[in-house]
């Protein structure tokens, strides 16, 4: 066993630990599919673009992936201010394998909420379109899960506390989500907001999910969004670790 | 004569300095620990006891001189450092949703203990500090004083060779505080392993370490045996003689955000300690 598995390792047992956390983070998704996806299902149907709940789905279940990922990188304010953190830093471990283990712990747990999310747009009517693209849908939603689990650990190795969290919220995680394609088509809409929503990187997940579960067209081609998201991965990972390094606890 | 000297002490501090912008914390202190010496390291408030610990630990680089623990240099081979040492925070640094096991696990595994001792080292530890029965128990569920001993126990799992103890009886009772003493004094005779403390409570000092340091605003004031720090300030007790080196001015330590956030975080998850 070594460090990276044991760092992993802790993190799925926390999450599955936290039984509150698990049903608490169900509520928005399920919010959102009934608010949205019945709220907006007719109209979105007359404007003959087809079954809402069907497009709404993936985006759904990527919106629940990007939240978690980025609190479960932030989660690392937690283990610092519980004094965690110090314990590991004074471990004779490279400091990547324990941002490594991390990263990889958090986007797991990510990737897991987006199954259970998963299941539950199946219950309120969701079918996926063909069942063997459904493993190309789980690495789409895994490369995600990296992503913004890269990303908190990033911002988290930069903060102190958590006061700027709300900033992150309001103004990095709230617009990578409305602005990505979750909840409307990228066809016809202003230049402005085709030019924001390439830029968001989630758009990239939203459309790769949706190419793989509901055989939609994909807005990008799927070749650029997989490729999007394996290089802003690795950068990103690159990133957190340079920061993670120059922690000093 | 030289080489005789670096070979009996396991710590070397020369010029030691730490700034932090335009405050400087540790202000070029020198100092050795002897190998197999209880040493307490004995300041007020915001004196510099946690930044030189911090330093000796590897968690912070000095602005400027030289450390050399158990033959490394921190600067250079920061992991040579950190097999060498055991460290109970002043502050808890356990996970509080593991259980008091996992924690030891975990805590193995960075070290590197060979996994066919591993388990067998950790129920050691465990039965020693009195925890084998809530070893699958949260460590949450734990009070104050089984978390100190947990954290005990966990240092030294790895057998290092040198124990930081940075306030390791803050907020414990007589009993506690005592068990733990006897504890770490055992294992100082057995293992010959150094112990490196420091406490406010200056009777525990005079009674435990065999000798103390005495810092404050970042310089070494008085070095020697309580006795000897007793005698150089005509003093009946060690609390005298720390008052009479270090004046009676109360020390205010800044809140830093840290402090801020460890008090949102207790409301907002009803932590206790």
């Amino acid at each position: 066993m070594n460090v990276i598995y044991i760092m992993w390792l802790r993190q799925l047992k926390k999450y599955f630990r936290s039984k509150s956390r698990i049903i608490g983070s169900l509520g928005q998704p399920l919010l959102f599919l009934l608010a949205f996806g019945f709220g907006f299902g007719a109209i979105f149907k007359k404007a003959g673009a087809g079954n809402y709940i069907q497009f709404l789905a993936p985006g759904i279940i990527i919106m629940s992936v990007l939240f978690t990922g980025i609190f479960s990188g932030i989660d690392l304010i937690w283990d610092r201010q519980f004094g965690f953190l110090k314990e590991t830093m004074v471990a004779p471990v490279s400091r990547l394998q324990i941002m490594l283990g991390k990263t990889l712990g958090g986007a797991t747990v990510a990737a897991l909420q987006g199954v259970i999310v998963f299941v539950l747009t199946l219950i309120v009517g969701f079918r996926p379109h063909d069942l063997i693209l459904l493993p190309v849908g789980a690495v789409v939603v895994f490369l995600v899960a990296l992503l913004f689990t890269s990303l908190g650990i990033a911002l988290a190795s930069t903060m102190e506390d958590m006061q700027g969290f709300q900033l992150i919220m309001n103004f990095l995680v709230m617009p990578i989500f409305f602005l990505s394609g979750a909840l409307f088509p990228l066809e016809g809409l202003p230049k402005v907001m085709d030019v924001i929503a390439a830029l968001d990187p989630l758009s990239y997940g939203v459309d790769g999910l949706r190419f793989a579960f509901i055989g939609a067209q994909s807005v990008f081609g799927f070749g650029t969004d997989m490729l999007v998201l394996v290089v802003l991965t690795a950068v990103l990972l690159g990133l957190g670790s340079r920061l993670f390094e120059r922690i000093q606890a | 004569m030289d080489v005789i000297q670096a070979n009996d002490n396991i710590i070397t501090v020369s010029s030691l300095a730490k700034k932090f912008d335009d405050f400087t914390a540790v202000d070029g202190i020198s100092f050795e620990v002897k190998k197999g010496e209880i040493f307490a390291f004995l300041g007020p408030n915001g004196a510099g006891k946690s930044t030189t610990i911090k330093m000796l630990t590897t968690l912070l680089h000095p602005t400027s001189g030289q450390i050399i623990l158990n033959g490394f240099n921190p600067s250079r081979d920061k992991d040579g450092v950190r097999k060498s040492l055991g460290i109970v925070f002043q502050d808890p640094s356990l996970d509080d949703d593991l259980t008091a096991f996992e924690n030891m696990q975990f805590h193995a595994i960075c070290y590197k203990v060979p996994s066919n001792i591993r388990s067998s080292r950790i129920e050691e530890l465990l039965k020693f500090v009195e925890l084998w029965d809530r070893k699958g128990d949260l460590v949450k569920t734990f009070s104050g004083g089984m978390k100190r001993r947990l954290e005990i126990a966990r240092g030294l799992l790895h057998h290092p060779r040198v124990l930081f103890l940075d306030e390791p009886t803050l907020g414990l009772d007589p009993q506690t505080r005592n068990h733990m003493w006897s504890y770490v004094k055992d294992i100082n005779k057995k293992e010959g392993m150094t112990v490196f403390f420091t406490t406010h409570y200056m009777e525990e000092a005079d009674r435990v370490a065999e000798r103390i340091a005495v810092i404050d605003h970042g310089k070494i004031i008085a070095m020697g045996t309580g006795d000897e720090l007793k005698k150089q300030t005509n003093s009946e007790t060690l609390e005298d003689a720390f008052l009479s080196l270090t004046g009676h001015k109360i020390r205010e330590e800044e809140a830093t955000g840290l402090d801020r956030m460890r008090r949102m975080g207790q409301m907002w998850r009803g932590k206790r300690r």
